[in-house]
């Protein structure tokens, strides 16, 4: 038996691959945790997030689809419904702008399309529901969404100007 | 070493000591995603491995053929979907080569960074789940910490942790945002640290060898014969790499070797992985110092969709996004073969386009299906708790077998 198989016979027989695993396990145990608590802490996400959807509107409260119908078409999962008509001011707008967002895949096409901005995936990724209904978004929910959402989705369009 | 134990099992003749029938999954699991598999066991010893696919069958290809150019590529996410990355790159390089565009320069390095950043994604976790189904928890544990962060760079890029549908014929969907490519840097030290740490626990630790050296060898000409790519073939001694050999989006440019492994067993692949991380974090350095500026988009109307500024104050912009937008953008006439060096090995796209804005037939050629049919060769004469080892070391997903 030469000096090598002698090393590792030693090294075997007293367990120090065993214990040099046990030893750094033992280290890892004073570093920082890297856990968080959710619901009460929630990871950071960029202003490119691609979450609940929501539509938009202009300063002055109107809304900005002009029913273009771009969205419905790029769709790759068919999730978008849209009618068009005519608004009281003559303009042309959407009467229905339905997402089911159960047949949604999040490719964020649809906001990649919209040529006025209205459609957006906003950062709100908490929209888990009991029923399958409760995700057949109608034009009032995700202009709710837009509402509610409006401050932060402005605040990361800005963020991320200029970069196609 | 002691003899295995023979359970006796009488047929329906009476006779004792047939082969029965173990299945495994498709709710196992060890058997990384939904793979069922039908075992003939002479006592603990595997007689035949049989498996059985298709319950994740989405229809991609058939899809894909009833989808613009545009519209098909985020159903590629959802094959490899550990490195999601990987595929997109592959259906937007045989979208370009039909095509005969080349991506900017800042593009491809952008392209390569992410590559090798889903390769990453992709060994952590084969590698960490590889020792979980082994019964070692913890670099599960410290490997998923890294991911996490890795999936962070996806996210800050493209809005989505795992299906990005960032990287787009012609180059890739948006520009770097400010301040990721130093994290990006700041990323790479601690997860060397990290994959030494892990090679701590596993590279010489008695249970991890006694369960991976010698099990499940496959022989270069068996590797090849069998069409096996990537770490599979590698960890048997072929140094075959795509990147080497047929080089795309500038591979040729990056300094970076090939691990080959010698004895083509489970442990000699789970080294091959560990090596390849350490190569990836060179390439993903070489991007970060060379990342050149410039657009990330080919400057072409007909193909990429004009910037947000431009459609709001031209209207040829805006005329060339909504064609492109309603109707995609045609390819002309054509068929092409392109292949990347996935994650998992050789991942290929057989596209066929007949100069309308659709594909004609997509062929997917995933790596893992090839790895999978090798399970049967590799499982024979060995025991059953092999065989979780073997599915391990294989580094098989479910999303591009079925499709």
């Amino acid at each position: 038996m030469n000096k090598a198989q002698i090393k590792q016979r030693m090294r075997y027989w007293l367990g120090l691959d065993l214990l040099a695993g046990l030893a750094l396990t033992f280290r890892y145990i004073f570093k920082p945790k890297v856990t968080i608590n959710y619901p009460y802490e929630k990871g950071s996400i960029s202003p490119r997030f691609r979450g609940e959807h929501a539509l938009r509107r202009y300063a002055d409260g109107t809304e900005r689809c002009i029913a273009c119908k771009l969205c419905e078409a790029v769709c790759p999962a068919l999730a978008i419904t849209i009618e068009a008509g005519v608004a009281q001011d003559g303009s042309r707008r959407t009467t229905r702008y339905d997402i089911d967002m159960t047949k949604c895949i999040n490719c964020g096409l649809c906001q990649e399309v919209c040529p006025v901005g209205a459609i957006v995936e906003g950062p709100n990724f908490e929209y888990a529901t009991w029923t399958h209904e409760e995700l057949l978004y109608d034009k009032e929910r995700l202009l709710d969404n837009g509402d509610r959402w409006e401050a932060v989705l402005t605040a990361n369009i800005e963020a991320d100007r200029g970069r196609g | 070493m002691t003899e295995p134990v023979q359970v006796l099992v009488r047929d329906k003749d009476g006779k004792e000591g047939a082969p029965f029938t173990l299945n495994m999954g498709p709710q196992h699991p060890a058997a990384h995603g939904v793979l069922r598999l039908i075992l003939e066991m002479d006592g603990e010893v595997v007689e035949r491995a049989d498996p059985h696919i298709g319950l994740l069958h989405r229809g991609t290809e058939k899809l894909i053929e009833h989808k613009t150019y545009t519209q098909a590529l985020p159903y590629f996410d959802r094959l490899d979907y550990v490195a999601p990355m990987a595929s997109e790159q592959c259906f937007s390089l045989a979208i370009e080569r039909l095509l005969g565009i080349t991506p900017p320069e800042r593009a491809q390095v952008i392209r390569v960074l992410y590559a090798e950043i889903s390769r990453l994604l992709n060994h952590i976790l084969a590698v960490t789940t590889f020792a979980l189904d082994l019964g070692a928890i913890t670099p599960a544990l410290w490997g998923f910490e890294e991911r996490e962060k890795l999936m962070g760079f996806y996210e800050r890029v493209s809005g989505a942790r795992m299906h990005a549908n960032y990287i787009r014929a012609g180059g890739v969907a948006r520009d770097l945002p400010d301040g990721l490519l130093e994290d990006i840097e700041a990323f790479c030290d601690p997860f060397l640290k990290l994959l030494d740490d892990l090679e701590t626990l596993l590279t010489n630790n008695r249970i991890f060898k006694q369960r991976t050296v010698d099990i499940g060898i496959l022989t270069k000409e068996e590797a090849i014969a069998w069409g096996a790519s990537g770490a599979m073939l590698r960890a048997s001694g072929v140094a075959w790499d795509l990147r080497k050999s047929q080089p795309y989006d500038g591979y040729e440019m990056y300094d970076f070797d090939i691990p080959v492994g010698t004895t083509g067993d489970c442990y000699a692949r789970y080294l091959v992985r560990m090596a390849e991380m350490r190569q990836s974090v060179r390439i993903i350095r070489q991007c970060i110092t060379r990342m050149p500026t410039g657009r990330v988009m080919v400057d072409d109307f007909k193909v990429a969709m004009p910037e947000r500024e431009a459609i709001e104050k031209s209207m040829e912009a805006l005329i060339h996004h909504f064609k492109l937008a309603s109707e995609g953008y045609r390819v002309p006439q054509g068929a092409t073969y392109t292949a990347i060096e996935a994650p998992k090995g050789e991942f290929g796209v057989y596209l066929v386009a007949d100069g309308t804005n659709k594909p004609y037939r997509c062929k997917i050629r995933p790596p893992s299906f090839a790895h999978l049919q090798l399970l049967p060769l590799l499982a024979k004469d060995h025991m059953l708790a092999d065989v979780v080892a073997i599915i391990g070391s294989l580094d098989i997903v479910f999303g591009e077998i079925d499709r």
